[in-house]
């Protein structure tokens, strides 16, 4: 190839380059060809030389401020972390055996999971795009590993389908898109779609049906052992006299449209669903942690921030320590602010009109989650389900499957909920104990025979009861954004709010990073420029 | 973002008071009286005895809220939102907005007159 001056395709150019300029070349041409622009990550800020003395206060270390704080440090500036919690992390939490999580209004939850067994309570997927995450988890020794998402064999259930009865998602999928193939293919067939489409892609079009949709000659879905090489056997394939396999009966249409399989099947379709992504060995938190180890000595734990000040001097944060009731006045030249909207909107914080209005204009949603500790892994063990989601339209919104651990005998903690919307808002307005109960049964479907025989213990974390958030993620609308963004994201006089608001992956831990970021550039930039 | 309910995604980027919100806390609440609004949505936030609750920032009481005394005033809240409060009139009918306000405007020692109407509700949207 690289004797052939005048490469063919796209990919034999890049090769080419790849060749004479190494990665960085490749990079950018492929940058340039439209094909790695994945990411609005471009490596770690290189900041630096700050003023002498410059000194930054960072209110919140989840992971939005504790960057902020690692590389502005980095950069020369002295700087200080305020944190309401005991922990750093923020929302990059995970759950273990021996915790206590207590709510708003008092109900406290103390968990029984055995060692090494966790729930991540918030973040719980990393997609392979999100760069900038997977750059500090390298560079801070945080070790990943495969998150199961897209798992066939896992269930999907829907009460008026099938007689409440969850179905395989291979099966559902499989008979969807045989029916709709041989559907489109009729009406292609009778001529329906000739003013839409030419001769010649109609015959590739039915081509694409036999093949995607496992249509047999005559075009149609039917019971076969070519069907079930996909959706799986009767008797599946085995060795010697009884080798033959038997055919599975494929459903009717009317009952895999009522199971309304295509909203999974589309569901990873999204760009931050796709395969592959990744989880922190151990739990979620081993995040937070990496990035705490290195900035853990600027950390004031327990304070809460009850005021936020500026002037053309700097910038300050009246506390009280949550622990001592000891109150005191953090200063600095310049704020970042990651506290969440959902606390900003009620502080007394010295900022334009403009921004004020921001803050109040982004409602946060309430998802519930919650950790089901079972004696052992009958999803496995019975229903050859390793990792993934069973889906379901009752409150509990799916169960998934613990990606570590496999195969072991011993308990594991199964996510027993993620509920959003108004099924989120049903589970947290419930006692801890109720909750439970709620996902006992309503997870039970899936797994009748095992699930309250092996239940064990639960834990559960509704996003809208964690004191310290009052909710889980910053909610934008497209008129929200038109009418907010750009003023919630500048920098006003000396301080700029940072976090997965501050961005458009909302609820991502990516957003959070990118936010940070950006804000801390900026400030930078200003800080040099005064 | 895609999926109608969204309750798979870690992270919904959806819109607070989409379509498939609606659809999905529609069939959440079905014919849901006021009383089981209140206790399966408000309460996740302001308590089941309306008294709200405090952390690092507060959930206003219902009990006792001299706010709601014109019944218009808690309608629209329930179908604007509210500083980090959604908009969840998006997934109730108007009479359910009616219905879950006059229960809050009636309980909890709250002797508000006046019902707030399925047409006022309509208006406020």
């Amino acid at each position: 190839m690289i004797s052939d001056l005048s490469p063919q395709t796209r990919r034999d150019l890049l090769t080419m380059i790849g060749r004479a300029g190494g990665g960085l070349a490749m990079y950018q041409a492929m940058t340039a060809l439209g094909h790695a622009a994945e990411t609005q990550f471009s490596g770690p800020p290189a900041l630096s030389g700050a003023r002498a003395g410059a000194s930054v206060l960072v209110l919140g270390a989840g992971l939005a401020g504790m960057l902020a704080a690692y590389e502005l440090t980095k950069a020369g500036y002295k700087v200080q972390v305020l944190e309401y919690q005991d922990r750093p992390g923020g929302r990059n939490y995970s759950v273990r055996g021996g915790d206590k999580i207590v709510e708003v209004g008092g109900a406290t939850q103390n968990v029984a999971y055995q060692p090494g067994n966790y729930l991540n309570p918030g973040p719980w997927r990393i997609p392979h795009h999100h760069r900038t995450l997977l750059h500090y988890c390298k560079a801070f020794g945080v070790e990943l590993e495969p998150f199961i998402q897209l798992n066939h064999n896992a269930m999907v259930h829907r009460k008026d389908a099938f007689g409440g009865k969850p179905q395989r998602y291979k099966e559902l999928a499989v008979d969807f898109t045989g029916h709709v193939s041989e559907l489109l293919g009729k009406s292609l067939n009778a001529g329906a779609l000739d003013s839409a489409v030419s001769k010649e892609d109609k015959e590739k079009l039915i081509a694409a049906l036999r093949e995607w949709g496992a249509l047999d000659g005559d075009l149609k879905f039917t019971s076969n052992l070519g069907v079930s090489s996909r959706r799986g056997y009767d008797r599946a394939p085995g060795g010697g006299v009884n080798g033959a396999p038997t055919p599975s009966k494929i459903n009717g249409l009317s009952d895999v449209l009522s199971s309304h399989v295509w909203t999974q099947m589309s569901f990873y379709f999204n760009y931050v669903m796709q395969t592959t992504m990744f989880q922190p060995k151990g739990g979620m938190d081993m995040i937070g942690k990496g990035f705490y180890k290195q900035i853990a000595k600027l950390v004031r734990l327990n304070t809460k921030v009850t005021g936020i000040k500026q002037d053309d001097k700097g910038v300050a944060a009246t506390w009280t320590d949550t622990v001592t009731g000891k109150t005191g006045v953090a200063t600095a030249d310049y704020m970042v602010c990651t506290l969440p909207a959902t606390i900003l909107a009620q502080m007394d914080m010295q900022v334009s009109d403009a921004k004020k209005a921001a803050i109040k204009a982004i409602p946060y949603s309430g998802q519930v989650k919650i950790g089901l500790e079972m004696k052992s892994r009958f999803w496995e063990e019975k229903y050859s389900i390793y990792g993934g989601h069973s889906f379901t339209d009752q409150a509990i919104g799916l169960i998934s499957y613990p990606n570590y651990d496999f195969f072991k005998d011993k308990p594991a903690v199964l996510l027993g909920a993620f509920a959003n919307g108004a099924g989120g808002y049903m589970l947290a307005g419930m006692t801890p104990e109720k909750r439970i109960e709620a996902a006992l049964a309503q997870g039970s479907v899936f797994h009748p025979e095992e699930y309250r025989r092996e239940f064990m213990n639960g834990a559960s974390v509704a996003w809208s009861r964690m004191p310290w958030i009052l909710g889980c993620c910053g909610m934008w609308t497209e008129e929200s954004r038109e009418a907010h963004y750009q003023n919630f994201v500048s920098m006003d006089g000396r301080i700029v709010l940072a976090g997965e608001h501050a961005s458009y992956y909302g609820c991502w831990m990516e957003g959070a990073l990118l936010s940070s970021l950006d804000a801390i550039t900026r400030l930078h930039k200003r800080a040099l420029a005064a | 973002m895609g999926l109608a309910s969204n309750a798979y995604a870690q992270a919904p980027a959806r819109a607070a008071a989409s379509a498939g919100d609606a659809a999905f806390g529609a069939r959440m609440l079905g014919e849901a009286s006021g009383e089981q609004i209140f206790t399966r949505v408000c309460a996740a936030c302001h308590m089941q005895d309306a008294k709200g609750a405090e952390g690092a920032g507060r959930y206003p009481a219902l009990a006792g809220n001299a706010k709601l005394a014109i019944g218009a005033y808690p309608a629209m809240v329930v179908v604007k939102g509210l500083n980090g409060m959604p908009p969840i009139g998006a997934m109730l009918t108007d009479q359910q907005v009616a219905d879950v306000v006059n229960y809050v405007r009636s309980h909890f020692g709250n002797k508000f007159k006046g019902a707030v109407k399925a047409e006022e509700v309509k208006a406020i949207r």
